[in-house]
């Protein structure tokens, strides 16, 4: 059954159109995701799935409805949350504060108390730094400090955006490791990337984004073997 | 050395109501960048609001505790209503407009509600009824020595009450760091579920909250209220604001205290140290001034108001930050 389906998604900036027509399919339990080059439109659709800019024409289908137009608060109550380009911590709160906002749409005191002890239990180097303001950490402290936040609203979905961009190699692996234990205790994920040979070997399927179309779309296996694949976004010739 | 005191005690009374006022300008510009000019107008509707009250219950026989604690807790609402209505019809529209709009705005809403005060309470100084008996006590043992009232003790312990609650709200509490989290990235604090429309109008309440119990406050230390009152008592607080870092809590409070103490101090002061008549002797010109005053001196204490605005003047030019603030280029 499909969580997350678009339709003929058309999105632009003023006149310019950066999306021109895709239509994208993330089933409950899913790890999908959508590679592209630089200036593809990958950032652009996932701003229009989660309200921050509207699309001009075509369907978003969450859960079965259309959510098209609804604010991107209500959108994230509904359990679609975005860890964004950049990772959006707020630098000036503490660690601690900002998985509290991650936190903001659930009522269960207790719960995210302990969920929060979780995510220190996975992240050692947040709990040292709880207190400290978020600005304070590196960049790769702030990604798992920004998924974590996203992972304490209890995501039905999760898209991620280039989680791993401008990280260290050795940072860039354990954020995919990160990335794929997420997957597998059960959260629907659509991961958005550039490095493309590790994202199509964590997921299961892929979509392929060029100049704001789907160019190609299928099993992550197939398309790690696709020649075009390879040539254009594996660095092999 | 006691008038120095006396004017310390002054400045701090008057430096609280300014803090109070100030830490309404700064969060709401720290939330979304916008000077509310007509905060000041707020803090005036609150001191009306509280005339009418205590006027209609003076003679009620009532404690006169609870006739202005009734007073208060009418001034607060209305004054909430106000300041959620202004948001919500004037700078919501705007939100994305160029910041010179919602200033403009601001401006506007300042005169249509000093016109709106005008036509429910007329353009007369309305005087307080003295339904609280004024109480001095001296701080030294002997007669000359500093005083402090009733009433002045009640502002500073309110004032200090309030800021409390202001930074537990803020530092303690979820809707708190919503606020704070909203003003440092609005977008992706929708993304985290948080309405930032809420958020915004909490903070206009908050702030417009705040500015009715200056009001209530200012009122019943001067004893007089008027329509224009706002506009005045508005400007020094965004003054107060501005030095201690406009966006910043800690630096309303600051720069409220300072304001109000640099105030007392030159009303206090000024005179005295501007007093040109030692010079009769060596220069022409001041003979005829110093003739039939001769404690004449260039600036007495009818310039109080001046000083909050040669301080906002200074920080601009020099450290247009503020006290405590970030630079303002980041924000903007
Ligand atoms: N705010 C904007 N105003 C105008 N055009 C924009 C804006 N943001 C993006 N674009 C344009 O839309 C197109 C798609 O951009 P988008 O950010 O979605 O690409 P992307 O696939 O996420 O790229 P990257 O991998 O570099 O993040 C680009 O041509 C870009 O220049
Ligand atoms: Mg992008």
């Amino acid at each position: 059954m499909s969580l997350l389906k678009l339709e003929q998604v058309h999105v632009g900036y003023g006149g310019i159109k950066a999306v021109k027509g895709i239509d994208l399919e993330v089933n409950a339990g899913e790890l999908v995701t959508l590679i592209g080059a630089n200036g593809a439109g990958k950032t652009t659709t996932l701003k229009a799935i989660v309200g921050l800019l509207k699309p001009s024409e075509g369907r978003v289908m969450y859960d079965g409805n259309n959510i098209v137009g609804q604010p991107s608060h209500a959108i994230a109550a509904k359990g679609l949350v975005l860890v964004p380009e950049g990772r959006g911590v707020f630098p000036s709160l503490t660690i601690e504060e900002n998985l509290q906002m991650g936190a903001y749409i659930r009522n269960d005191r207790d719960g995210i108390a302990a969920d929060i002890e979780h995510k220190f239990s996975l992240f050692p180097r947040l709990k040292e730094r709880a207190k400290q303001t978020a600005g304070t950490l590196s960049g790769g402290e702030q990604q798992m400090l920004a998924i974590s936040r996203a992972l304490m609203a209890k995501p039905k979905l999760l898209l991620l955006d280039e989680p791993s961009m401008g990280l260290a190699p050795i940072m860039v692996q354990k954020i995919f490791e990160v990335v794929r234990d997420v997957s597998k205790s059960g959260v629907t994920i659509l991961l958005i990337e550039q490095n493309a040979r590790l994202a199509l070997q964590i997921s299961q399927r892929g979509y392929v984004m060029d100049g704001g179309l789907i160019t190609l779309a299928g099993e992550s296996a197939d398309l790690l073997s696709n020649p075009k694949v390879r040539e254009a976004y594996l660095g092999e010739g | 050395m006691d008038t120095f005191i006396q004017q310390l005690i002054n400045g701090l009374t008057l430096g609280c109501v300014y803090a109070v006022v100030a830490l309404g300008y700064t969060m709401v510009y720290g939330i979304i960048q916008l000077i509310n000019f007509a905060h000041g107008e707020v803090v005036m509707i609150g001191a009306m609001v509280a005339f009418s009250v205590i006027t209609a219950l003076a003679g009620s026989g009532m404690p006169p505790v609870f006739i202005v604690l009734l007073a208060t807790l009418a001034a607060i609402p209305v004054c909430m209503a106000v300041g959620y209505t202004m948001e919500r019809v004037a700078y919501r529209p705007l939100r994305t407009a160029p910041r010179l709009a919602p200033l403009i705005t601001a401006i506007g809403i300042s005169i249509i509600l000093q016109h709106v005060a005008l036509m429910i309470w007329s353009r007369n100084n309305l005087s307080f009824p003295q339904i609280i008996e004024l109480k001095s006590y001296h701080l030294g043992s002997s007669e000359t020595s500093a005083t402090i009232t009733n009433i002045q003790i009640a502002i500073i312990v309110a004032s200090i009450a309030m800021m409390i609650a202001l930074l537990m709200l803020i530092y303690k509490t979820r809707m708190g760091i919503a606020m704070r989290a909203t003003s440092q990235n609005p977008q992706v604090a929708g993304l985290m579920g948080i309405n930032i429309n809420t958020v915004i109008s909490m903070t206009f309440m908050i702030g417009a909250a705040l500015g009715a119990i200056a009001g209530v406050m200012v009122g019943s230390y001067y004893g007089i209220a008027n329509y224009t009152m706002g506009f005045m008592l508005g400007l020094k607080a965004f003054s107060a604001a501005v030095l201690g870092g406009i966006g910043n809590l800690g630096g309303a409070v600051l720069g409220g205290l300072l304001i109000g103490l640099i105030e007392a101090l030159g009303a206090g002061y000024m005179g005295d140290i501007t007093n040109v008549c030692f010079l009769n002797g060596f220069l022409p010109g001041f003979a005829n001034m110093c003739d039939t005053n001769p404690n004449g001196s260039l600036f007495g204490s009818n310039y109080k108001d001046v000083y909050a605005f040669i301080v906002l003047i200074l920080v601009l030019v020099f450290r247009p930050s503020g006290l405590l603030g970030e630079r303002v280029g980041d924000r903007a």
